[in-house]
């Protein structure tokens, strides 16, 4: 166990009670539950008194985790302060800093209304067009002055505390632009208001700049309240996910139901659900039935019917019915839990694309300021007159139109929305690497079970022959194999229930191997299975040899059916094709990708199944295994690999794709394995990644080349090289205009990637 | 003859900065268990040195209130990190694998290297 980190800080020590305790190993299982949390130092537990004594420190431990460590191992800690993170004024932690960007938010907004006023009125009283009409008082020079003093060290003081705290450092940055740039046309234009002889002594006309300094910083103060407005637009599908997780938890606990915050809920704790209500943690249902919409975790818009040991996912709603179900997953460990924290990992990774922006904005600033300096020596050298003042108009343009800001929001905002936008549709992206790798895709391969097919037998076929119905057929076979434990039998059992059929009664049930079943069904002897048994029950089946060859074609494996020694009939089993598997594959061939069927099964079955599903290639007969291989030798012919598996069997060939995709499976280990995961069945998701990755490389495309076009363009612009042959020069206001603009771009550009459609 | 002075004092300040900004010494840090990080026009320390396979807290306090350094990013470890305004915020590491892994704000104008000695990519990190 990590001992305490930093020496001079001493631990924190908390005594709590704990529910649920019987026995001394409880005791041992709380104690080394609490040890484990990162930063306790010691723990132990009194069984007597029912309680813990943790000494931890408390930089790192929080309520929550003692918490949250004591209910994953089944008991219940009873921390009298809030369990969540919270401030001096009772608010969780997300509130805290929701209230803190709200408040800097007002704070920039009264900056710029201020900045622009004032800035308006200095504008008005000295642009040339406009003086004219403005009164006299604002045309006068220490007047401008007086109104720009607030807007240059107040309106800007963070710009100068940014810049000197930096320069400190050695770096340079966007703040330290904009604080010589304004501070340039500050100094000058004070200059001239109080020493208009000085400064036309040396020939030239004494004419403040005032309104350049203070329009430009009110401008770029309301690039950056829309910027951080936009920017908050980004991170929404993580603020939405957390949201999601329900407050409370109605627990039966001693017979009676009471309602508990939700991170007092315990592993193995029953909890009713009622019509309409969120579901607080992840388990599996005990009674009762009802329809769940997951639509919010997994992406899947359809609501699905659960029953009784099917799972539940916290945070989806409950629909129609009211049931019970017992807590499998609470805390760090459910479901929702898990995606938050791989949507907030993908956002912390870097795309290999923007290594490129990184390592260019780590030295633009210094050089941006460099070729303000060079525009200043070659104005002054060789520009036209009063050069002075060209000069010094032409480097605070320079300064202020180069917006390195651009080029590092281009790749963090579209990979923010990307990443967000996927979990919003059930798909996971472990980081941004796989995001963009995943554009580069040309072929898929599929594993067929459980992947393109539900995994789970289901009958296709009930074929009776003399005069046998079909119904009978299904029931007696149906009856037979309710004591059969094999899965071919198990689909029997269920189509039969599914058909609402009584079972009669099974009697001398006989399994065997390799051959079938037999019995006594309500007194009838049955026996069913495959060739082989038939064979040595002596039952004529060779007359219907064409109806099995034409069932086994189409990939299912057919039932042979003997009542009395007679042959009553054939039922054909197979594990059928997802609904969504046709589209799925349609929807890939659609965006140029070509689609691969791997599978364990023998070609005939294989190729029957893939053709179904309008698959051309297959890989039969591929031992588990071999997959990794037939990864890598389609890698070999120069394609960029997608591998989609579960995740569980498929680790080594997922590992092996350029691209490893798991799928419907929210388990740790496929989420581990994989680089994207599907949390829905749905194959169109599939198609979906690949149009979100597509969509999203794009948008951080076209924002990299603004931020890049707009500096390589506008900086010489600025510099005045256009003015030899055309007599453009960029004022410095507009200058601070496009500065504002290219951002406010950029991550509007990325924020239009929510809107785009990829389902 | 002003011009010629001009051009002397450009061409010095053009030095000036190219050896102030990109001329910059690197001092590396050690970190023990843990290491304070004070995030103000950059990060100082902002070369630090730590042990592979070793449990390190990074503990980010940004005193400044320039809002490119509101997220700390160390992209080899899959952490994005709000650093809320004088408000300790730490990053626990556990690295797998030596090399140098750099870390930036959130807007990849402000960097920072982490050296992991003994032993390459990172590995998992533990969040917090």
């Amino acid at each position: 166990m990590e001992q305490l980190r930093d020496p001079k800080i001493s631990p924190t020590k908390k005594t709590f009670p704990v529910k649920g305790m019987h026995c001394a190993s409880c005791v041992i299982v709380i104690e080394r539950a609490l040890q484990k949390v990162e930063g306790v130092q010691s723990a132990t537990v009194n069984l007597a008194t029912e309680k813990a004594t943790v000494a931890y420190d408390p930089q790192v431990v929080t309520d929550l985790k003692l918490a949250a460590a004591v209910s994953q191992v089944g008991y219940q800690a009873l921390l009298d302060e809030g369990i969540k993170s919270v401030d001096s004024a009772g608010l969780p932690q997300v509130d805290v800093e929701k209230k803190r960007k709200l408040a800097e938010l007002g704070s920039l907004k009264k900056k710029v209304v201020v900045s622009l006023f004032l800035g308006g009125l200095v504008a008005w009283g000295s642009f040339p067009g406009l003086m004219d009409t403005a009164p006299m008082a604002l045309q006068i020079f220490w007047v401008q002055f007086l109104l720009t003093l607030p807007v240059q060290f107040w309106a800007a003081f963070d710009f100068y505390r940014a810049t000197i705290s930096s320069l400190r450092h050695r770096t340079a940055n966007m703040d330290t632009l904009v604080t010589i740039g304004t501070s340039v046309a500050f100094l000058y234009s004070t200059l001239v208001t109080f020493f208009p002889e000085s400064v036309k002594s040396i020939g030239i006309e004494p004419m403040p700049y005032f309104d350049t300094a203070a329009i430009i910083i009110g401008l770029i103060l309301l690039g950056r309240y829309f910027e951080a407005k936009a920017k908050a637009g980004t991170s929404e599908a993580i603020q939405k996910l957390m949201g999601l997780a329900p407050k409370t938890a109605r627990v039966i606990r001693g017979g009676k139901e009471i309602d508990i915050p939700i991170e007092q809920v315990v592993i193995g704790d029953l909890i009713r659900v009622r019509p309409g209500e969120k579901i607080p943690v992840d388990g599996v249902i005990t009674e009762g039935e009802s329809s769940l919409d997951e639509s919010m975790v997994t992406g899947e818009s359809i609501p699905v019917e659960k029953t009784k040991g099917d799972a539940v996912v916290g945070a989806t709603i409950n629909k129609t019915g009211t049931f019970t179900f017992q807590a499998t997953k609470v805390g760090e460990g459910t479901l929702l839990a898990q995606i938050i924290k791989l949507v907030q990992e993908a956002q912390g990774s870097k795309a290999p694309i923007q290594r490129i922006a990184d390592l260019i904005s780590s030295y633009f600033v210094p050089i941006v300021l460099m070729l303000a300096i060079a525009t200043f020596v070659v104005w002054y050298d060789f520009g036209t007159q009063p050069v002075l003042l060209f000069a010094l108009l032409n480097t605070v343009a320079v300064l202020i139109i180069a917006c390195p800001c651009a080029m590092g929001l281009a790749t963090p905002t579209a990979i923010m929305v990307g990443t967000g936008k996927g979990a919003e549709h059930g798909i996971l992206i472990k980081d941004a690497e796989s995001l963009e790798t995943a554009h580069k895709i040309n072929t898929i391969i599929f594993d067929k079970t459980g992947t393109l097919t539900k995994g789970q037998p289901e009958v296709t076929d009930v074929i009776p022959f003399q005069n046998w119905k079909a119904e009978e057929i299904l029931q007696i076979a149906a009856s037979l194999e309710k004591g059969s434990e094999h899965s071919l039998g198990a689909a029997v059992v269920q189509e039969a229930e599914e058909e609402k059929l009584i079972l009669g009664r099974a009697e001398k049930f006989r399994a065997i191997p390799g051959h079938g079943v037999e019995g006594l069904v309500d007194g009838q002897k049955v026996s069913f299975g495959n060739r082989k048994l038939m064979d040595q029950l002596q039952v004529n089946w060779q007359p219907h040899n064409g109806d099995m060859e034409r069932l086994e074609t189409d990939g299912k494996t057919v039932m042979m059916l003997s009542i009395d020694g007679g042959f009553a009939g054939l039922i054909a089993v197979a594990d059928v094709l997802k609904d969504s598997a046709r589209e799925g594959v349609a929807a890939l061939k659609k965006l140029q990708i070509e689609p691969v069927m791997i599978t364990g099964d023998n070609e005939r079955t294989a190729r029957a199944i893939a053709a179904k599903v309008g698959i051309a290639r297959v890989l039969a007969e591929v031992l588990p295994d071999q997959k990794e291989l037939e990864v890598r030798k389609i890698q070999a012919e120069g394609k960029v690999v997608a591998m989609v598996g579960d995740g569980i069997n498929d680790a080594p060939a997922l590992a092996a794709a350029d691209v490893g995709i798991a799928m419907g499976s929210g388990t740790d280990v496929a989420m581990e394995a994989a680089d994207i995961t599907l949390i829905n069945k749905d194959l169109k998701s599939v198609a979906a990644t690949v149009i979100l990755s597509r969509k999203t490389m794009w948008t951080i495309k076209t924002n990299l080349f603004w931020a890049f076009g707009y500096n390589i363009i506008l900086i010489p612009v600025a510099m005045g090289i256009l003015y030899p042959f055309f007599h453009i020069l960029l004022n410095p206001i507009f200058a601070s205009v496009a500065m504002a603009g290219s951002s406010i771009s950029v991550v509007s550009n990325s924020l239009f990637l929510k809107r785009q459609k990829i389902w | 003859m002003d011009q010629i002075l001009v051009t002397l004092i450009g061409l010095l300040g053009i030095s000036f900065t190219y050896w102030y900004f990109l001329g910059k010494r690197e001092k590396t840090v050690v970190a023990g268990d843990a290491i304070d990080i004070v995030v103000e026009g950059g990060y100082s320390p902002d070369v630090i040195s730590v042990k592979q396979g070793k449990l390190t807290r990074l503990n980010f306090l940004r005193r400044d209130t320039n809002s490119c350094l509101e997220e700390v990013v160390l992209p080899d470890f899959k952490i994005r990190k709000t650093l809320p305004l004088n408000q300790k915020v730490t990053v626990e590491i556990i690295p797998k694998q030596a090399g140098q892994y750099s870390f930036s704000c959130g807007m990849g104008m402000y960097h920072g290297k982490i050296i992991v000695s003994d032993g390459a990519a990172p590995g998992k990190n533990i969040p917090n």
